[in-house]
């Protein structure tokens, strides 16, 4: 038993560090616009069907694809926070959670009609190689993502520390009216904001793509794991939420080799009520 | 359950019309497709409890209503007890569930996007569990035997299941409405609208919330069992999935949240429009979803206080009171 769990804890990892991608974007939505984006698996779905049909319709492999589907995922998701969510909202935190909520089905059931259920992947020549890694066979495509991630988050974490935009988002994040009184666009600051975090979705699926399927219901599997993730790592906090996805991808792949297959994700969601009930402000977010 | 304005009379004869009028409709499809109408019905009084009154928004509903059709499905398929010992367990197991779930999240002070998470992580951590183990019926779900008789609760005939399913509802609202105008519902608003203020003016906010769930899990539960005994099977996505929880969240905020009227006729709309669609583009599966998110944004943008509020402004007898409906 022993032999299988050093690569059960690795290949845990690789998933991880795509669960910390994604809810990187979830937790920078959150720390800044104090909401949970319902739609961020929804979204994720999207993102993997247009990596899909770049690489079905057109031959784009899916790495080169980050620099196509980057961009236009930005600029949908500050489209969506500044045309839809929030003239629709009224400025209430309840009704952008159910407004998120309400993109999400759309999203979700329309691709649905138009994609149909079926399960697809892409077929790439590459998907089926493997690197040794401290005598575990892991596939090449989860080594990427796991690598790509965790040079992701620094780069996210300097660019709020170190430009004039970070610095606005941190500026509205921490005081919305007094940010709005030195003369920044706090409308297009939150724009900005849930932009970045679906580009994160876009890299995420990007990374995803090769060893992965895509479904209309995939994004509902992730949406839930990323609310664990930024739960557990503090909502609002970068660091928080790629230590978590990491522990959280470990915690699937063990709770997968001793409870069997299907009950892999039970661990995360039971991870998650605990860390709700008894430490709801996380491992390294500020207590609320 | 005071109306006060003329558009709100006319809004609840027209519901009410339209209830009747089924009994005479020409065609069956209209009694079947009310009677999932007034199923739904059931599971969204229930969010309007905590919801609507509470101010606390439940994104998983389907805890309640699963925890009730799984524990009668249970104790019938696998214990060979009577449908309405099933019925009554039903509806205490939701009442538990639903109290459980409230005790753990209020005993840490969740609320808000807090308490919609983890209420969606108990739903979903059940539906894994439930299609997991061999007990619940795995992932083939739990089917009743067909046994058909008042004594086993398995009604054939449309007509009656209808009208029991009118009393149902009709029972369910005149709760809500004497929870509502209790001193029990005085407190629950009290909570929803400043729980701080509350809680200085003496009211133990902790028990009135667990309460307030309790009671809205024993609706969930109830809904869960008409479910199964009409359905007469379920499995885990069936009872457990989240678009029980969407569903009954949708209709009350719709129909008007924290009203007596408002998750029925917010129910009844939405499936009405669901069903118009299906009509216009038959082969389109998720389509009443679509419409149901569209019109949900833009209840929020246009109608604050959902169908009721609305009918509320058309002919007001007095001024300056707008929800007592």
């Amino acid at each position: 038993m022993s032999s299988l769990i050093l690569p059960a804890v690795l290949s845990g990892l690789m998933m991880g560090a795509v669960y910390a991608l994604v809810a990187l974007g979830l937790t920078l939505i959150y720390g800044v616009l104090h909401i949970i984006n319902f739609a961020h698996g929804s979204l994720l779905m999207l993102a993997l069907y247009a990596v899909y049909f770049l690489h079905y319709h057109l031959g784009v492999d899916p790495y080169l694809a980050i620099p196509i589907v980057l961009p236009v995922f930005f600029a949908l998701g500050y489209a969506l926070q500044r045309g839809l969510i929030a003239p629709m909202s009224s400025g209430s935190e309840q009704n952008v959670l159910l407004i998120t909520l309400a993109i999400s089905m759309i999203v979700d059931n329309l691709a649905l009609y138009f994609w149909t259920s079926n399960t697809r992947t892409a077929d790439i020549a590459y998907a089926y190689d493997t690197v040794e890694i401290l005598g575990a066979y892991l596939p090449l495509g989860r080594v990427i993502a796991f690598v790509a991630a965790l040079a992701v988050a620094p780069l996210l974490w300097a660019f709020m520390a170190y430009t004039r935009t970070g610095s606005a988002i941190r500026a509205v994040a921490i005081e919305k009216r007094g940010a709005e009184l030195v003369g920044i666009d706090v409308n297009h600051t939150y724009a900005i904001c849930f932009g970045i975090g679906t580009a994160c979705v876009a890299l995420a699926a990007c990374l995803l793509l090769p060893t992965f399927y895509v479904t209309p219901q995939v994004g509902y599997t992730f949406v839930l794991v990323a609310f664990t993730t930024v739960v557990l790592g503090g909502m609002g906090s970068l660091v928080g939420a790629l230590i978590a996805g990491l522990l959280l991808g470990v915690i699937e792949s063990l709770c997968g080799l001793f409870l069997g297959e299907s009950l892999g994700q039970i661990g995360i969601f039971l991870a998650f009520i605990l860390i709700l009930l008894f430490k709801p402000s996380g491992l390294l977010g500020r207590a609320r | 359950m005071r109306l006060n304005s003329v558009g709100q009379i006319a809004l609840v004869a027209a519901a009410i019309a339209y209830l009747l009028g089924v009994y005479f409709a020409s065609s069956p499809v209209w009694m079947g497709f009310t009677i999932n109408a007034l199923i739904v019905a059931v599971i969204a009084l229930s969010w309007n409890i905590t919801g609507g009154f509470g101010g606390l928004s439940s994104f998983g509903h389907a805890a309640m209503y699963g925890t009730g059709a799984y524990a009668s499905a249970i104790l019938q398929v696998k214990f060979g007890l009577n449908a309405w010992i099933g019925f009554g367990a039903g509806i205490l197991a939701g009442a538990t569930m639903g109290a459980f779930i409230g005790a753990l999240a209020f005993r840490y002070g969740l609320r808000g996007s807090y308490f919609a998470l983890v209420t969606l992580a108990f739903a979903e951590v059940l539906r894994i569990c439930a299609s997991s183990f061999e007990f619940t019926g795995g992932g083939s779900g739990l089917q009743l035997t067909l046994t058909p008789g008042i004594g086993n609760l398995q009604i054939n005939d449309r007509t009656v299941v209808y009208t029991a399913l009118l009393i149902v509802v009709a029972a369910v609202m005149a709760l809500t409405a004497l929870i509502k105008f209790s001193r029990f519902g005085a407190y629950l608003i009290a909570v929803r609208e400043n729980e701080d203020a509350a809680r200085a003016l003496g009211i133990d906010t902790y028990k009135i919330k667990v309460q307030a769930m309790a009671i809205s899990g024993a609706f969930g539960g109830l809904a869960g069992v008409l479910y199964l005994q009409l359905w007469l099977f379920i499995d885990s996505t069936v009872v457990y999935g989240s678009a029980v929880s969407v569903e009954a969240l949708i209709g009350p905020i719709i129909g008007g949240a924290g009203t007596v009227w408002g998750p029925l006729l917010g129910t009844l709309g939405l499936h009405l429009l669901g069903e118009g669609a299906k009509h216009l583009l038959p082969n389109a599966p998720g389509l009443n979803f679509v419409l149901y998110a569209i019109v949900l944004i833009c209840a929020l943008r246009f109608l604050p206080q959902g169908l009721v509020g609305l009918a509320g402004r058309v002919g007001p007898f007095k001024k300056k009171e707008n929800d007592n409906a």
